[in-house]
């Protein structure tokens, strides 16, 4: 009723609002961001003290490992290379509304297609076109591999996040009946595929050790971002995903626009393995599964599915993970506490929006 | 291959089928009462999980193999309640909640684990089997099902108690309210959080005890990671059963089998990577998905929190 | 003791169920009941009469214990009491039968009416059925116990709802817009089955918003307006005058002072000769197949010329939604054809459709209609996603978008606080605004108006019918598919009834048009 009574909008009451109240949203934002971050470190210390660990020193050793120090920066962000197209993938899927759990399969199907592909290609074409060439068939494969639940989902109805959990446990085992059975290489005695010489990989960036994948996830993740919401396919997209019934009613092709998403989410989460070998591994080792797509969907949903506050979410992520690596040697922390770390940010953040919704909902009553 | 067909193997085959099958038959059952509640359980593998390593270390230093069962239920309803408080009580994101729980009980009960056991994997003794009378002494069947320990009788009765709750009870048809229509459940007078609850947290009991079984006579011991996905399969098989507890039961042996048939077919000393075998039950579920997955429908309000008088 | 007309406060009736004093309830930026004093007693049917946003639904949720009041206070049998939720309602004896359906469609009639009872216990089924034949055989209903609630029809869904209420000794029946969604028919059953209630010494509260119903029903009305009530008119006074004196005095409380019954039916102009023009719109054997939740579609045959309005009259769930999502494109066609300015279309997309100039104006405005989190201005483009001059090679153009959309806006009178508010925040009847500025937009021939009135207030409802004559006047053909026979008889030029999914029969609007329509829908000849 209040709402009926408004003024008729004028088309200059649209630029009206001022800079001061930007500023500030975007305070409140870092605010209830790094806010529950916090109170999430101090949760998780709790834990570590718990089991005898002096949290001060893990997160020290942590950040130290992880950030400060010019070798562990360097593979951090390295590390975020892979985790940038995983991101960029899931932000596709995740802002059309199809939950793609099937990351970590994905990713793996398309690391073993460039780790096959590469050092075949590299030996008769010129080394980036080898490369190109490779990118572009870990892509296929794995979109490949998301055609059997995106088709389930289009035409079938059948839930998607079944399907893409089940296609990501088939994914891991093919990935190492291939690397054990078709691209074994024939000159180690440990089970792994052909390694990619030094030399024929992303060239670094530089004087460092940091991969040139990065600056490619960097723009990916930016392309993803500003073609869900700049575009007329990303509106579709979105459309598709805040409410399917309105896309149908609209004309768009919901089956369509179902399969591309699956398409270019998996897709990216190939990119994301050939990166990571092309870029930094070199090969794939037999039972080699890092895990990163489960690991980067927390950081896509604290980013809430906006590409920019993903790179930063990445960011922490992989100063976390190279940092608990370390950390696993030297303090004898099993990496496995970066999990629970991330659980807890997520669970956190996700109330402290709950009670931030909920403060302004009283406040405006 | 002259092994492969004979009596004992065959026994041996079905016997290691329902041990595969119990936690499969109680995540997937646990599952169903979440989804038939209106809730999207994705913390299950959670729960499965925080049961085997609670179950494992209840049976360990007790010595008793019940008593882990009952530790084991206690996790798994622990990690329930924390996925009742924030997704049925205040309404967040049941997925993101569930793959939080999930990552977060990976990594605990494998750093538990690290700082409790270090790298040792302490083994509990075998567990005393409940042999059935009379049943147990028909060739190749008795031994492959009337063997089991009690807890697998147990279960597959509750297949049954489940089929009598949801037909015959009030808190069937209230569940079936809570996932269909929670507003004409709230209008009936009855609390639609309460009963939400209630299918989370037997889920987490269910999942927990699962959990517990894997590990403590399934396995004889805990591993990190030990689940390695039978909680999602338990939703894969809640959602294929649509609400029929006999269903999951099936689906489970199904499963079941084909795990058996894994290991079976390494003892036979068949020349195939484990990876391959491995694949087989997902296949199967992929093919039945292809198959039947038009039939896989879901309860209206599944996934969407309620809150009273929204529209 | 009697009462006189007039808003002043009720002092406790000893005989009073339920009283409402000085309650009011507040909501973000809305005052939805201000200052409210009701007395029910049993007995009586009390109407609660007022438009959309009067405050109704709010007072309902109260008495029902879905909210609880900001201040003021409810007194049961005399006593203050608090009704906490929607048990402690039950169990104070007050049943309420919501405007939106609260049963669970995958539960049979029976295991509805068994809802709510301990948990531990198995549901009494032969108990049941002895009670249920008691009290149906005293109303004279009959219900199946064992048929699934989906498969049962609105009219026999309300009366499980009443039933429902009737099994928990309920003292004080509340109606929330009961007879939006019931045939003729349906309504005049409904209305008599209030009367055996009240005669059997129950209290009935009637919300509705038809004067017609309001004065047939009611043994006392109360009129709420913009949250407030604003006048009551006791039984003696509505027993002593007529029914047109009673509707002038309603229509003054809620209106002002202005002469007539607005919803009075005016038959339209009948001047305009379509007999010339070639059709516009064609549709020759049109067939949908049947599916599991919706009724298919046989030989459907109508042609529309232009500046010619067509009303597609029936009682709800017949085929219209159907009808109209396969001229739109969003349903799969199994037979017949359709054309549009002699393009035959039944192959085509939603889109291409579009493109030709067929216009669909769903009657789902936030289920399909709309994106309710999107912003107003992107809701304007909905079905142009990529067109130019919005979108260039596929990138997004805000300054045209939100220059256009300033400029529907004002052309359609959509009333926001910004152009970026979420379009599900506004109301229904701004929502509507946007979907009407949408389909009329440049480019239409042929516009399908699905219930383009069903839930809008009086005056969104006005702005919405003269939209509808003038997107006629310009010369397009319009297809009008209505659940309201009064509307259609005051817009269509001929009215078309669609019963079981086939067209029974098409009358032109001339003088006894109301009864061969009625007798058409009700399954007789005309």
């Amino acid at each position: 009723m209040s709402i009926d009574t408004a003024p008729t909008v004028s088309a200059t009451a649209l630029d009206a609002t001022s800079g001061a109240a930007t500023r500030r949203a975007i305070l409140h934002r870092l605010l209830m961001t790094l806010g529950p971050i916090l109170i999430a470190l101090i949760i998780a210390g709790c834990i570590l003290l718990a089991v005898g660990v002096d949290p001060l020193a893990y997160y020290g050793y942590v950040l130290e490992k992880g950030l400060f120090s010019p070798l562990g920066i360097q593979q951090t962000l390295s590390r975020m290379a892979p985790l940038l197209f995983l991101a960029a993938g899931l932000i596709v899927a995740f802002r059309a509304g199809m939950w793609n759990l099937g990351g970590d399969g994905q990713f793996l199907l398309g690391a073993v297609a460039a780790a096959a592909s590469a050092p075949v290609l590299i030996q008769f074409m010129p080394g980036w076109l080898a490369l190109f060439c490779a990118f572009i068939i870990a892509t296929i494969v794995a979109m490949i591999w998301s055609l059997v639940p995106a088709l389930l989902r289009a035409y079938q109805g059948v839930n998607e996040i079944v399907t893409t959990l089940m296609m990501t446990f088939l994914g891991t085992s093919l990935a190492n009946v291939l690397v054990k059975l078709v691209f074994r290489d024939p000159g180690t005695t440990v089970p792994q595929t052909r390694t990619l010489p030094v030399e024929d990989r992303l060239p670094r960036l530089f004087d460092t050790t940091i991969t040139s994948g990065l600056v490619l996830g960097l723009i990916t993740i930016i392309i993803v971002h500003l073609v869900m919401t700049r575009t007329a396919f990303g509106l579709k997209l979105r459309i598709v995903g805040a409410n399917p019934r309105a896309a149908v009613h609209a004309g768009l092709n919901v089956s369509a626009l179902t399969i591309a998403v699956f398409a270019i989410s998996a897709g990216l989460a190939g990119l994301a393995g050939a990166v990571d070998i092309i870029g930094v591994q070199g090969n794939v080792r037999a039972d080699w599964n890092p895990a990163y797509g489960l690991a980067v969907i927390p950081a896509v949903f604290l980013a809430r599915m906006n590409g920019f506050a993903a790179i930063g979410f990445v960011f922490l992520l992989s100063v976390l993970s190279i940092g608990g690596e370390s950390a696993a040697r030297r303090l004898g922390v099993p990496n496995h506490f970066t999990l629970v770390l991330i659980s807890i940010v997520l669970i956190v953040l996700a109330l402290a929006e709950y009670v931030d919704h909920r403060y302004n909902q009283s406040r405006k009553a | 291959m002259s092994g492969l067909f004979s009596d004992v193997f065959l026994s041996a085959l079905l016997f290691g089928a329902i041990t595969a099958a119990i936690p499969l038959l109680l995540a997937g059952l646990g599952e169903q009462m979440s989804e038939k509640a209106g809730v999207l359980n994705i913390g299950i593998e959670g729960m499965m999980l925080a049961g085997a390593y609670l179950g494992f270390v209840g049976a360990f230093y007790s010595g008793s193999l019940w008593l882990g069962f009952l530790t084991g239920i206690a996790g798994g309803v622990a990690v329930a309640l924390i996925m009742a408080l924030l997704c049925v009580r205040i309404g967040l994101n049941q997925i993101v909640i569930g793959i939080a729980l999930t990552l977060g009980v990976e990594g605990l009960t494998a750093l538990l684990h690290h700082f409790q056991f270090s790298r040792s994997y302490p083994r509990l003794p075998a567990a005393d089997a409940t042999v059935i009378p009379l049943l147990s002494n028909i060739p190749v069947i008795g031994p492959a099902f009337f063997k089991h320990h009690m807890i697998v009788y147990l279960a597959v009765a509750l297949v049954f108690v489940m089929s009598y709750i949801y037909r015959r009870t009030q808190l069937g048809l209230n569940l079936q309210a809570a996932g269909d229509k929670p507003a004409a459940l709230d209008v009936a007078g009855i609390d639609v959080m309460k009963t939400r609850t209630i299918a989370v947290l037997t889920t987490g009991a269910l999942a927990g005890l699962g959990g517990a079984y894997l590990a403590n006579v399934g396995a004889g011991l805990f591993i990190p990671f030990i689940t390695n996905g039978a909680g999602f399969l338990g939703i894969v098989l809640a959602m294929l059963a649509r609400g029929r507890p006999v269903w999951v039961l099936v689906g489970a042996l199904v499963f079941g089998v084909c795990l058996s048939l894994t290991t079976a077919m390494q003892v036979a000393g068949i020349n195939m990577p484990t990876d391959i075998i491995q694949m087989l039950p997902f296949l199967a579920v992929m093919a039945m998905l292809v198959l039947f997955g038009r039939r896989a429908s879901l309860p209206a309000a599944l996934g969407i929190p309620y809150e009273r008088g929204a529209r | 003791m009697a009462l006189m007309s007039g808003s002043a406060s009720s002092p406790v009736d000893k005989r009073d169920i339920v009283t409402l004093e000085s309650v009011t309830k507040r909501f973000p930026g809305i005052v939805a009941n201000d200052d409210i004093d009701l007395s029910i007693r049993p007995g009586e049917v009390h109407v609660l009469l007022g438009e959309n946003g009067a405050g109704k639904s709010t007072l309902i949720g109260m008495l029902s214990g879905l909210q609880q009041p900001d201040e003021g206070r409810i007194l049961v049998d005399g006593k203050p009491t608090q009704i906490t939720s929607p048990r402690n309602a039950l169990a104070l004896g007050i049943g309420t039968v919501f405007q939106h359906m609260m049963l669970v469609p995958t539960l049979t009639v029976a295991e509805n009416l068994l809802l709510g009872g301990p948990w531990w216990q198995t549901p009494k089924t032969e108990e049941l059925a002895a009670r249920v034949a008691e009290i149906t055989s005293s109303l004279g209903i009959t219900l199946k116990l064992s048929a699934k609630v989906s498969e049962l029809s609105l009219g026999e869904q309300q009366q499980v709802e009443i039933l429902r209420a009737m099994l928990r000794n309920s003292r004080l029946l509340i109606l929330d817009e009961s007879t939006s969604m019931l045939t003729p028919k349906g309504i005049d059953e409904l209305g008599a089955l209030m009367r055996r209630l009240v005669g059997q010494g129950l209290a009935v509260v009637f919300i509705t918003h038809k004067l017609k119903e309001a004065v047939a029903f009611g043994d006392r009305i109360s009129v709420l307006k913009l949250g407030k009530k604003v006048g009551e008119i006791p039984p003696e006074r509505l027993r002593s005058l007529g029914e047109q004196e009673i509707i002038a005095e309603i229509v003054e409380l809620m209106f002002g002072t202005q002469g007539a019954d607005p919803e009075a039916a005016t038959h339209p102009d009948h001047t305009a000769s379509f007999a010339g023009a070639a059709p516009l719109l064609q549709v020759k054997d049109l067939a949908v197949a049947q599916t599991e939740n919706a009724p298919g579609l046989s030989s459907i045959s109508f042609d529309i010329r232009p500046g010619e309005i067509l009303g597609i009259a029936g009682i709800d769930g017949n085929g219209q939604k159907q009808l109209a999502e396969a001229l739109a494109g969003q349903r799969a066609v199994a037979g017949g054809s359709i054309w549009v300015d002699r393009t035959a279309i039944e192959t085509l997309s939603v889109g291409a459709r579009r493109e030709i100039g067929l216009r669909y104006l769903t009657d789902d405005r936030l289920g399909e209609g709309t994106v309710g989190t999107f912003p107003v201005s992107i809701n304007f483009f909905l079905k142009q996603v990529g067109a130019a001059p919005f979108w260039r090679n596929g990138v997004e153009q805000r300054g045209e978008i939100d220059a256009r959309a300033a400029q529907l806006a004002r052309e359609y009178d959509v009333r926001t606080p910004s152009l970026k508010t979420p379009v599900g925040r506004l109301s229904g009847g701004n929502i509507q605004k946007v979907l009407l500025a949408r389909e009329l937009a440049e480019g239409a021939k042929v516009v399908i108006f699905n219930k383009p009135t069903y839930g809008l207030d009086l005056a969104n409802t006005l702005a919405s019918r003269q939209r509808i004559r003038d997107t006629a006047a310009r010369g397009l053909a319009v297809l009008l598919i209505s659940t309201d026979l009064e509307e259609l008889l005051s817009m269509c030029d001929r009215i078309a009834v669609i019963a079981d999914g086939a067209l029974v029969g098409t009358v032109d609007n001339v003088d006894d048009a109301r009864t061969k329509v009625g007798r058409l829908m009700i399954g007789l000849a005309a």
